[in-house]
């Protein structure tokens, strides 16, 4: 009976059951990946790799590069530790007391997430050392000054959320039974999470460990904001720029690559094998430890307080102060240097938008590939461990490296380089997105489809799609934010346009030249259009339910 | 006119890396009859399914859907719905949406889809609850969705993946009666692939053992009860008791084999000559416990080790004198007797099945996990 209704099915579910076309999507998508996010990234900095001599052989500069990227890796891995320690308690906390305290600090978790880094770099140095922020409660002398704790203290601002999402979402999906049953064979509280817990956990400790780590070496925009005189590996890479000195900026560039590269199969190869030494329980040690939850909640909800929420929305004053004093109506005229502004504002949201269509397409079918093992068992591995090269790899050292690249291959315009770089370096997101959505879903659910009569494209669109819609949007505004995010990767690229983040960072080395409320408006902009977008996006996703 | 498949599966192979899922399978399955596929973990039964439906490529042979060969059509232009063990309905359509998807997707309009949707969850009795969402069923509506949104794409054969393995025990009894009823009365053909042989017995009219990925044996549960036709089908169906021995003697109308220590036992089975090593199979119901002198043959003294209440009968698991053990399954109150009581087993010569003795082994052959 169904024969006769065969001509109302589409191309696109004729097209779709052949083997060969399914194929040769999947093809085209693996290709891309290759082609133009994995080999530009390795070729382009290899092809200035003869300018490597020149900084080898300048002793000072050489000197330099190497305490910067000491730097670089000391702070993030103490940062990342930090984390650790007060994410863990924190996401516990979300996920175990319910009250409506705990609700909004949840929510407020979430505000790194939202806030440009820029925004927050701006915010945490007006916080901590400008004569607005904390001297004027205490006065000057428990104000910090630009330099390397204040590159800490914005650090641990930022990727301190990062833990805690990814712990709230691990603690959720925790079976408690396991836990329940330690204690009923008489392991007190405490006993019951180190011994039983934290172990079954540990895979996502080392995973927060290393996105919060990842963070904080990539991060760009913000870092030179608040490091005044101090540099670490991107602040050197932006200022070797800047100057023009090709030699330093390879050579940064190469190490923090190679070096983070290594770290990181280092740890996720090292990281299931590693227990924790102790193994012995104190029994009663360990019971008076359990009574402590209470004060162990305090410190956290405070330290939250204090370093995260506090100094993320200290930029609200400012921005406030400067809509009341006239600045608001020169901004929106577009008046000086406000021309510019709404220009580079256009520019990071157009590059936006186009990486963000054009991951979603090419990286829909990596998804499949990754989480379906379309190429078979091994090779779909492979592409799994190489789809993490862009978030692992500094965004700065791979902007440089991608830069040299397409700028080598020819008279390619800006505008357009940049959008090829914005694509490879969220390139990930969106594709760790829906691999991880595709693997909730039954390949059950899919097979019955097809035995129901429809085509791989009808159960794509009617199945799959609709299954996986939370994921896709949460997947596409990480791509659509990391890119109006990036300062590291459009620093390296650009010569002349300028994106709002790169702008802002301008703006914010010079004060005497723009002013404190011009600044803070601006970011104060920045950061009312990224909330639009997101609300839009949200209500956008809720329209369709 | 409607179209009734059968299936028919020629020397069809399907390798998993170096372990055959299925090898070299044969099999044909009559229009509209109820097929129970049985068999342990692992003994290919799904990869059996999703061969039909299509959902799995086979390496060799051949797969015939109503006299064609199908191998190379895709699982959508099949006919053949596959309904796995947690019915696999779609979490974000409603029932209706879920009852509906085959038809839109075969290319019938919304209205129609909807119409035939309807039509099949009266035939269901679930159209009241045509716009809950599958996880709001309890597990026997969800079934019957899965059963409506098969029939209303039009297939008129169903591959049911251990349709009741997810239900409780109470459930799976009434709901099979009533699985096999459903499809008798709208004549579908069933493959229904379950590891429980109750269940098999109870709703097929014809029952596939599988093994290792091929079939061990094909027939009526009536005729696979009575006559298995090798040592791992009489241990898989049913309770069944070994025991081991070598004809010593045949005569015409019997043969004597001696066990363990000299014990002599009788059987009907001719076909074996003398010194040839056997295996006995007695199912444990036609094992009694008797009042010894009332009969001659087949009385074999022993202890009792165990006894077992199993709701309407008793399992009565007897150690002989010569350290065999036979369990039996006693119906009748005063034939129960206590823990411990030095007792006698009886049974009938032509209640026992002789088979060659394996040359794997004993344990090995009653292997089912």
């Amino acid at each position: 009976m169904a024969e006769g209704h065969q001509e109302r099915v589409g191309l696109m579910d004729r097209l779709s059951a052949e083997p060969k076309a399914s194929r040769g999507l999947y093809s085209a998508s693996a290709l891309f990946f290759f082609v133009i996010v994995l080999l530009p990234a390795i070729t382009g900095i290899l092809l200035k790799w003869e300018k490597i001599h020149e900084a080898l052989s300048d002793a000072t500069m050489l000197s330099r590069a190497s305490a910067a990227l000491y730097v670089s890796f000391a702070i993030a891995l103490s940062v990342s530790l930090l984390d650790l320690l007060a994410g863990i308690p924190m996401a516990w906390l979300i996920v175990k007391r319910e009250s409506k305290l705990i609700n909004v600090i949840d929510t407020l978790a979430d505000i790194p997430f939202i806030v440009p880094t820029v925004a927050l770099g701006y915010s945490v140095l007006l916080f901590w050392s400008g004569p607005s922020g904390l001297s004027s409660l205490f006065g000057p002398q428990v104000a910090v000054e630009p330099g390397w704790a204040l590159v800490m203290l914005l650090h641990f601002a930022f990727s301190y959320p990062i833990v805690v999402r990814l712990m709230v979402g691990e603690f959720r999906g925790y079976r408690e039974t396991y836990e329940l049953a330690a204690r009923t064979l008489g392991a007190s509280a405490f006993t019951a999470v180190r011994t039983v817990t934290f172990p079954i956990l540990k895979p996502a400790f080392v995973a927060a460990f290393l996105l919060a780590f990842a963070r904080s070496l990539s991060e760009t925009g913000a870092t030179i904001m608040v490091a005044g005189a101090f540099e670490n590996g991107t602040v050197f890479i932006k200022r070797a720029k800047d100057a023009g000195l090709e030699g330093p900026l390879v050579l940064v560039s190469l190490a923090l690559i190679a070096i983070s590269v290594a770290i990181f199969g280092a740890i996720s190869f090292l990281g299931p094998r590693l227990r924790l030494p102790i193994r012995k329980v104190w029994p009663n040690f360990e019971r008076r430890m359990s009574g402590y939850g209470g004060w162990r909640d305090l410190v956290t909800v405070v330290a939250f307080t204090a370093f995260v929420i506090i100094p993320s929305l200290f930029i609200a004053l400012p921005s406030g102060a400067a809509v009341l004093d006239g600045t608001f109506g020169r901004a929106i005229s577009g008046q000086g240097v406000w021309g510019d502004y709404w220009k580079s504002l256009a520019v990071s949201y157009a590059v936006a938008l186009l990486a963000t269509m054009v991951n979603i397409v090419v990286g829909f079918p990596m998804a499949i590939i990754i989480a379906r093992r379309r190429f078979g068992g091994r090779a779909s591995a492979i592409m799994d461990a190489l789809v993490n090269v862009p978030i692992i790899v500094p965004s700065v050292a791979l902007g440089v490296s991608l830069s040299f690249f397409w700028n080598a291959l020819g008279a390619i315009p800006e505008f357009w380089i940049l959008v090829l770089v914005h694509v490879s370096i969220t390139y990930t997101y969106f594709v760790r997105a829906i691999s991880a959505a595709l693997e909730g879903i039954s390949q059950e659910v899919e097979e019955t489809a097809r035995t129901l009569g429809a085509s791989p494209f009808t159960v794509f669109r009617r199945i799959t799609l609709p299954l996986a819609k939370y994921s896709f949007f949460s997947g596409a505004i990480m791509v659509f934010t990391r890119s109006v995010d990036e300062t590291g990767a459009t620093v390296a690229v650009v010569k002349q346009l300028k994106t709002a983040p790169v702008l802002l960072v301008d703006w914010v080395k010079n004060p005497q030249l723009y002013g404190q409320s011009t600044i803070a408006l601006g970011i104060g902009f920045l950061v009312l259009m990224s909330f639009m977008v997101l609300l839009a996006l949200r209500l956008g996703l809720w329209g369709r339910r | 006119m409607r179209l009734t498949p059968s299936v028919r599966l020629v020397d069809v192979s399907k390798r998993f890396g170096r372990i055959f899922a299925i090898d070299r399978l044969n099999l044909e399955i009559q229009d509209g009859s109820y097929v129970c596929v049985l068999g342990p973990t692992g003994s290919g039964k799904t990869t059996l399914l999703k061969s039909i439906a299509g959902l799995t490529q086979v390496d060799e042979g051949k797969v015939l859907l109503d006299g064609n060969v199908v191998n190379d059509i895709p699982p959508e232009r099949r006919n053949a719905v596959y309904v796995p063990q947690l019915y696999a309905l779609f979490p974000h359509l409603t029932v209706q949406g879920n009852v509906s998807f085959g038809p839109i997707a075969k290319g019938f309009g919304e209205e129609e889809a909807a119409a035939r949707a309807r039509e099949m969850l009266e035939l269901v009795r679930l159209e009241r609850r045509s716009g809950s969402f599958p996880q709001e069923l309890s597990g026997g509506m969800q079934q019957r969705v899965a059963l409506a949104r098969g029939l209303a794409s039009g297939a008129r054969l169903l591959l049911l993946d251990e349709p009741l393995g997810a239900l409780d025990a109470r459930l799976r009894i009434e709901l099979r009666g009533q699985l096999r009823e459903f499809a008798k009365r709208l004549g579908l053909t069933v493959v229904h692939v379950t590891h429980d042989q109750a269940e098999a017995m109870t709703i097929a009219d014809t029952v596939v053992v599988l093994r290792e990925g091929r079939v061990e044996q094909t027939g009526t549960p009536f005729h696979i009860y009575h006559r298995p036709q090798n040592l791992f089908v009489a241990n898989f169906i049913g309770d069944t008791n070994f025991i081991e021995g070598i004809v010593s003697e045949r005569r015409p109308g019997g043969s004597t084999l001696e066990l363990r220590r000299s014990i002599y036992v009788m059987v009907a089975d001719t076909s074996y000559l003398p010194g040839e090593r056997v295996v006995v199979a007695l199912r444990q119901e036609k094992a009694h416990i008797v009042r010894e002198g009332l009969q001659r043959t087949n009385v074999l003294r022993g202890r009792v080790q165990a006894i077992r209440f199993l709701g309407n009968f008793v399992k009565c698991e007897v150690r002989l004198e010569n350290e065999d053990a036979i369990s039996c399954k006693l119906m009748r109150v005063r034939e129960i007797p206590r823990d411990g009581d030095e007792v006698a087993v009886a049974f009938r010569p032509e209640d026992c099945v002789v088979f060659p003795y394996p040359p794997t082994g004993l344990s090995r052959e009653l292997e089912v996990f």
